[in-house]
């Protein structure tokens, strides 16, 4: 057994994937960086991130694969899933091995797995493009705060690049804890430490004085356009999923008035 | 903006709308040009109310004045309630506020009316031009217009709006007779009709001269309220035929009418509302707009209503079964789509599959990623009846071994 320690970006995994092959490396669970302190293997590999091996990976891959099918790679390895980078390696081991694309052939686990994966992230995107909620600071910038299971800033980041072009914003992922901000040019990735549940005064201190009041109508919006005799909590919840709730304006009840 | 009257009146003018079920937004080309605000395209949902309906627009109406007396309106001028109007700023106002902070794609607008149809339709589209040239705002934008405004007011909409829509309200002339007195078919029609022309006539003209602006891209849709009178609903989708057919409409909603009042030309209140005929409607449509299904297949006059207890195409199927069992490898795409079971997205993998192989069970399967049994229409195994109605793919998440869900 090989533990091959990687410092957990996708950079990384492949100029792992490059080193494998390169070293003949046999028999590998990958680690990340942080947590492979325990050393429970004896032997251990480390990746040092290279921008020229992970290219020449990804060449090699996009010539094998269809644009769609080196996308889901991508995406796949964003879902975070347990165990994601060794489902990505035994796939992408299949697709170097095979002298056809292999995309298509379902019947293998190595490929259904990642296309399942990949589904994953790519739905938990979709979702985040309507989760998002701003809110407006004294200095105008507009910032949201979530909370995905899967690491989808980074696909999601063009969509609201195009839509909020005139404003400035930050969306954070209070689990991963970085955002992608946007300064009215360019989109860059932030590392910082959000406090997600601040207090009310503090965030009272930062928020625009309008703010409040938009939480509000929106709030009272969503109640008001609700047909109680229709009341569908399980439809409701299979489309709001609950662990999305905490970061959404309108499930959060006004703790001021009423 | 005075907040606690804001509020007031957003509680006020959204609920009067909720009724009105075209939330969604359609399919519209806007893009963001330099710099400004939002796009249209995806049309996302951004919330769910309890009743599990999408929120995707601001749906409001400008005011809930109204000098008709509609009988199955709250707004109608006869009901006693409070009764308010935003200003043309307050609109703009909310739709950006909320826009900014990605709670919704756009702006759904409705109005009662005030003093005549043009008066309050001029204020409609003073919104909507403040939205588009002050606010430089792309985002999705469907008016109502109101029945009876001039056709320079609606084509000035149709320059800013994305969708425009007159409802019909009634299936039939007589309905709205009844339950409409001050409200004339010819009102409806006769917006609509002029606004099927320009649309038309702006595509054209779009082909040969890119420059020429967006006229309503999103086309134009109508409503009509269903359970309120006592029309069937083989004239209902006849309705809907026509204005698919003559008015080259995009959508026709269909609006399951929740009882409001104690008027005795309406279904008494408490009197449930019709939601599994609504739902058929929809499926009925849907196999007209996109299975190449016609009205008289659906409903005809031995069986003018749509059975409630299975959906329209299952209905279809039962009554055809001299069509069945169809073979998937030798029919064609037409009669694919026709079989209960299959959307049109799988119908058309299945035949572009079959240009490379034949398909077999499993091969099929595959495609329909779910293994509930519609085998008795199709031509690989004997032939077995069903029970109840199939609950489809309701295996989907099962097979998916690591769902986090
Ligand atoms: S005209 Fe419109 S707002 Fe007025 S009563 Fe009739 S349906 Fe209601």
């Amino acid at each position: 057994m090989t533990q091959i320690v990687y410092d957990g970006s996708y950079e990384g995994w492949l100029t792992a994937v490059f080193e494998i092959y390169e070293y003949k490396l046999k028999g590998i669970v990958f680690a990340k960086e942080e947590i492979s302190n325990t050393l429970l293997f004896s032997n251990s590999h480390f990746v040092t991130t290279n921008g020229e091996k992970a290219n020449r990976v990804l060449n090699d891959l996009q010539q094998r694969l269809s644009h769609h099918g080196f996308n889901n790679i991508y995406f796949a390895f964003l879902s975070e899933l347990e165990k994601i980078e060794e489902i990505l390696f035994r796939f992408v081991e299949y697709a170097f091995a095979s002298p056809i694309n292999i995309e298509g052939d379902l019947s293998r686990i190595e490929v259904s797995n990642v296309k399942k994966a990949a589904h994953l992230t790519g739905k938990e995107s979709h979702r985040m493009k309507a989760f998002v909620r701003f809110k407006l600071t004294k200095d105008n910038l507009y910032y949201a705060i979530v909370d995905p299971d899967c690491d989808v800033l980074p696909i999601i980041e063009q969509h609201f690049k195009n839509r909020y072009s005139d404003q400035r914003w930050l969306i954070y992922d209070s689990k991963r804890k970085y955002g992608i901000y946007y300064d009215l040019e360019n989109v860059s990735t932030v590392e910082m430490q959000f406090e997600s549940n601040a207090s009310s005064s503090f965030l009272a201190e930062i928020n625009d004085e309008n703010e409040e009041f938009f939480q509000n109508l929106w709030r009272n919006y969503f109640c008001s356009v609700n047909i109680e005799s229709r009341k569908n909590t399980k439809l409701h919840i299979k489309h709001m999923p609950k662990r999305y709730w905490k970061n959404l304006t309108e499930k959060i009840p006004n703790l001021n008035k009423r | 903006m005075v907040q606690e009257r804001v509020m007031e009146k957003l509680a006020i003018l959204a609920d009067a709308t909720k009724y009105d079920v075209s939330c969604s937004s359609g399919q519209s080309t806007r893009k963001n040009k330099n710099k400004g605000l939002g796009d249209t395209g995806g049309g996302i949902c951004h919330a769910f109310t309890e009743d599990g309906r999408c929120v995707s627009l601001l749906k409001i109406l400008l005011t809930n004045h109204c000098i008709f007396d509609c009988a199955y309106c709250v707004s109608r001028k006869s009901n006693d309630i409070k009764r308010v109007a935003f200003t043309v700023q307050e609109v703009v106002d909310l739709t950006i506020g909320f826009y900014r902070r990605n709670y919704i794609e756009g702006l759904f607008l409705s109005s009662g009316i005030f003093d005549n149809a043009d008066y309050t339709m001029e204020r409609l589209v003073r919104i909507v031009k403040k939205l588009r040239l002050e606010e430089n705002f792309n985002g999705y934008i469907h008016l109502k217009a109101i029945p009876g405004a001039s056709e320079e007011l609606l084509k000035e909409a149709g320059l800013y709006a994305d969708r425009l829509s007159v409802n019909v309200e009634m299936p039939t002339e007589q309905s709205l007779k009844l339950l409409a007195p001050d409200k004339n078919h010819k009102d409806v029609i006769k917006p609509m009709e002029y606004l099927k022309n320009e649309i038309i006539d702006y595509q054209e003209e779009k082909k040969s001269n890119y420059k020429t602006p967006l006229f309503a891209p999103a086309g134009q849709s109508t409503q009509m309220v269903i359970g309120a009178t006592k029309e069937n609903d083989m004239e209902i989708l006849g309705m809907a035929n026509y204005f698919y057919e003559q008015m080259k409409m995009r959508r026709v909603y269909y609006s399951g009418y929740v009882p409001i009042s104690h008027d005795n030309r309406l279904p008494a209140i408490g009197t449930p509302v019709p939601m599994i005929r609504e739902n058929r409607l929809y499926q009925a449509d849907w196999l007209i707009r996109y299975y190449g299904f016609n009205v008289n297949e659906i409903v005809g006059f031995d069986q003018p209503n749509l059975d409630l207890d299975i959906d329209p195409k299952l209905g279809w199927a039962l009554r055809n079964l001299h069509q069945f069992p169809v073979d998937i490898n030798t029919a064609d795409l037409e009669l694919i789509q026709r079989i209960p079971g299959i959307g049109f997205l799988s119908a058309k993998k299945i035949v572009r599959r079959k240009k490379f192989q034949k398909i077999t069970a499993r091969r099929f399967k595959e495609i329909r990623n779910c293994l509930q049994p519609i085998e008795v229409f199709l031509g690989f195994f004997f032939a077995f009846l069903y029970a109840k109605r199939p609950n489809f793919c309701s295996n989907k998440k099962s097979d998916f071994e690591f769902a986090k869900q």
